[in-house]
């Protein structure tokens, strides 16, 4: 889960890692009780989990609380690579000498953690990294020992930080990796750290992932979740407990098992190229289980989505037998039928594995009008994508 | 031969008296794996019928390999106490870890892993997150269903659960030697690479079937490794091109970031070194039919 800026640094006022005051508003009105209460004087600042923000408008000096609610309002519903900006953060305005970028983060290749900085902060790191990659040093860190004076002192040197700075910094990298590791982060990242006109360290901006995996020791982190712009239809799945995500096609997806459900969706996407470009509407994994409960529940999100004009449930019978699964559909459709709900988009249903021709013989006899039976999976997303198109 | 799991693997079950663990535990011996005991320190000393075999419960892994000679280990713990019962697995020294177990926080993945390192990696970790492995006709350690197919010459390491099954299913009439689901986490303990050495250095195996999925770089450095070390045929499929941007899909480490992880620059970095990458499983399939049926 990507925190929001103003989230990422009230986890850093927590762990003790120097930002500048600040408060988060979601009215123009708003934002000038909190610049009066920073003094007058304040950035405003869009918060959205997308970067560029200041190139595009998202960021405004005000130094008057007047000025603050004229930028709170030009900031406020703006669009930001399309996301739309809901809440703004009004910050102290601080003097920066200097704009450095330190991040922590999970390095896949080497299965560890990697620590990455630069004295080439407040652009976009990226393109340091393109451009000049010797300003930019990159230093594992063991996941058991962390990131222990010694490491920081490591870090801060390979970036070449100037010496005067070397202490405080050590200072700041290890209370970064404690949010890190405190809690469970996947991504650190302060862009830019600066050098104050005082000469301090401060997290001027943060960007911080954390790992849902992680949620059970972690009872704070829900409340971090990000309901407002959530996908109506995702909100809904996951509140079901299905694993969903929308996408902008047409034919409805159902499957069992994170791989082939995506496969599932490259498949029907070929499919698509002949049948007027159609493509999937949804990732929707239920899982190796397949019960019919849960393919009611996957059934309904997908056919309460007014995109899907056809539906295609790909299941490969491996511990669930496909019997099961074909007693899992059936059900499911009466299920909602029962609950008042029209069923009334077609179904290509393709059963394979364990027990496939039992499973088949279920759905054969169920006969019901919109379940249609293709028995190899291309054959079956060709004909999803064909019905999806002729609607 | 095949490879990390044979019929003289002595396989333990960690979370064996859990819901999954016996479910699971039960598949397992049907299927021929020689399963010589569970670990509960809440039940030790117990014994556990399972279909009519006597199974012991040991209070730790360490007492089970003493007592038993075990050098497998299944681990079927939930999310919380999977780090606890990984390390309690390495500190063991048994020979293989395989880490059923889905939701595991990657800082604690990172953990066991580092710990294993230090450790000499004497324990190779498969998993977490994934259905384990299976050498048809010998032992099953894991989920993966066993009569979807029959013994074989193909070796297949994959990201994904039921693709391979899928996999294993529609070369059902050729057979595999042993099939490796490595998971889908970020972090995982053996890698595609792993399996390819293994793999070609198995005398059992003839070719290999190799099956990724958005998200890190681990196709890459396959094809990478393909390129100068593995002179046997190698199918892929790479699942995930329609996969958006940022969104996780399912597996936890099956993610596009930016311009990284995407399917097109798999499946480019496999047909570069002269892999042939199957578009739709099926396809795949037909590939190895080929090279297998000559």
């Amino acid at each position: 889960m990507d925190l929001f800026e103003y989230q990422a640094r009230d986890l850093f006022a927590k762990h003790e890692v120097p930002v500048l005051p600040g408060e988060v508003v979601d009215t123009p009105e708003a934002a000038r009780a909190a610049t009066e209460r920073l003094g007058g004087k304040a950035v405003v600042k869009a918060q959205v989990k997308v970067g560029g923000r200041g190139k595009a408008g998202g960021v405004k000096l005000a130094f008057s609380p007047d000025e603050a609610v004229e930028r709170a309002t030009d900031i406020l519903g703006m669009d930001i690579k399309g996301h739309t900006v809901h809440k703004v953060m009004l910050a102290g305005l601080g003097e920066i000498a200097e704009e450095y970028y330190v991040s922590f983060l999970l390095d896949r290749t080497n299965r560890t953690f990697l620590a990455m900085a630069s004295v080439e902060g407040g652009v976009e790191i990226e393109v340091v990294a393109e451009e000049n990659p010797d300003a930019l040093a990159k230093i594992a860190v063991d996941a058991i020992e962390g990131v222990t004076e010694a490491k920081a002192r490591e870090i801060v040197e390979a970036a070449k930080f100037p010496a005067e700075l070397h202490d405080q910094l050590v200072d700041v990298l290890q209370r970064l990796w404690t949010v890190f590791v405190a809690e469970d982060a996947t991504l650190v990242e302060v862009n830019p750290l600066i050098k104050s006109g005082e000469g301090k360290i401060i997290a001027l901006d943060g960007k911080v992932t954390l790992d849902e995996n992680a949620d059970f020791r972690h009872a704070d982190h829900a409340a971090l979740e990000d309901k407002d712009s959530a996908d109506p239809l995702e909100a809904a799945a996951k509140a079901k407990g299905l694993n969903y995500v929308k996408l902008d096609g047409e034919v409805g997806i159902i499957g069992n098992g994170a791989g082939l459900v995506m496969s599932t969706l490259d498949v029907v996407a070929y499919a698509g190229e002949n049948h007027s470009n159609v493509k999937p509407a949804n990732f929707l994994d239920i899982g190796g289980g397949a019960s019919a409960e849960v393919m009611a529940n996957g059934l309904e999100i997908i056919l309460g989505d007014p995109a899907v004009k056809s539906v295609f449930v790909n299941v490969f019978g491996g511990i669930t037998a496909c019997d099961a699964v074909a007693n899992g559909i059936v059900q499911a459709l009466a299920l909602l039928e029962s609950k008042g709900e029209a069923v009334t988009k077609p179904l290509v249903v393709r059963l394979d594995g364990n027990n496939a021709e039992l499973g088949r013989q279920i759905l054969t006899d169920a006969n019901h009008p919109l379940v249609e039976q293709v028995d190899t999976m291309d054959g079956a997303a060709d004909r999803a994508a064909e019905l999806a198109a002729a609607k | 031969m095949a490879i990390f799991l044979t019929k003289d693997s002595k396989v333990i079950v960690q979370g064996m008296t859990g819901s999954e663990g016996m479910k699971h535990t039960r598949r397992m011996l049907a299927s021929g794996t020689n399963i010589v005991g569970g670990v509960n320190p809440r039940k030790a000393g117990e014994k556990v019928d399972v279909d009519g075999t006597e199974i012991s419960v040991f209070g730790t892994v360490a007492e089970a390999i003493e007592a038993t000679g075990a050098d497998v280990t299944v681990i079927f713990v939930p999310p919380k106490f999977t780090k606890d019962a990984v390390v309690e697995a390495i500190e063991a020294e048994i020979g293989l870890a395989v880490v059923i177990t889905e939701g595991v926080p990657v800082h604690d993945t990172a953990q066991f892993w580092a710990l294993a390192g230090q450790k000499g990696n004497k324990t190779r970790i498969i998993g977490p997150n994934c259905p384990g492995l299976i050498t048809p006709g010998q032992s099953n350690a894991g989920i993966i269903p066993a009569d979807i197919t029959k013994p074989g010459r193909i070796g297949l390491v994959s990201k994904s659960g039921t693709l391979t099954y899928q996999m294993m299913y529609e070369l059902r009439d050729i057979g595999f030697s042993t099939a490796v689901g490595i998971g889908g986490d970020p972090i995982i303990g053996t890698t595609h690479i792993d399996c390819l050495q293994a793999f070609q250095d198995d005398p059992d195996t003839d070719a290999i079937v190799m099956i990724g999925e958005i998200g890190g770089d681990a196709e890459e450095r396959a094809a990478a490794y393909i390129a100068e070390h593995i002179t046997k045929p190698v199918v892929g499929y790479v699942a995930g091109f329609t996969a958006p941007e940022g969104k996780t899909m399912g597996h936890a480490g099956a993610i596009v970031s930016g311009s990284a992880g995407t399917a097109q620059a798999k499946k480019d970095a496999l047909e570069a070194v002269g892999v042939k990458v199957g578009k739709t499983p099926s396809e795949t399939a037909r590939l190895m039919r080929a090279i297998m049926e000559g």
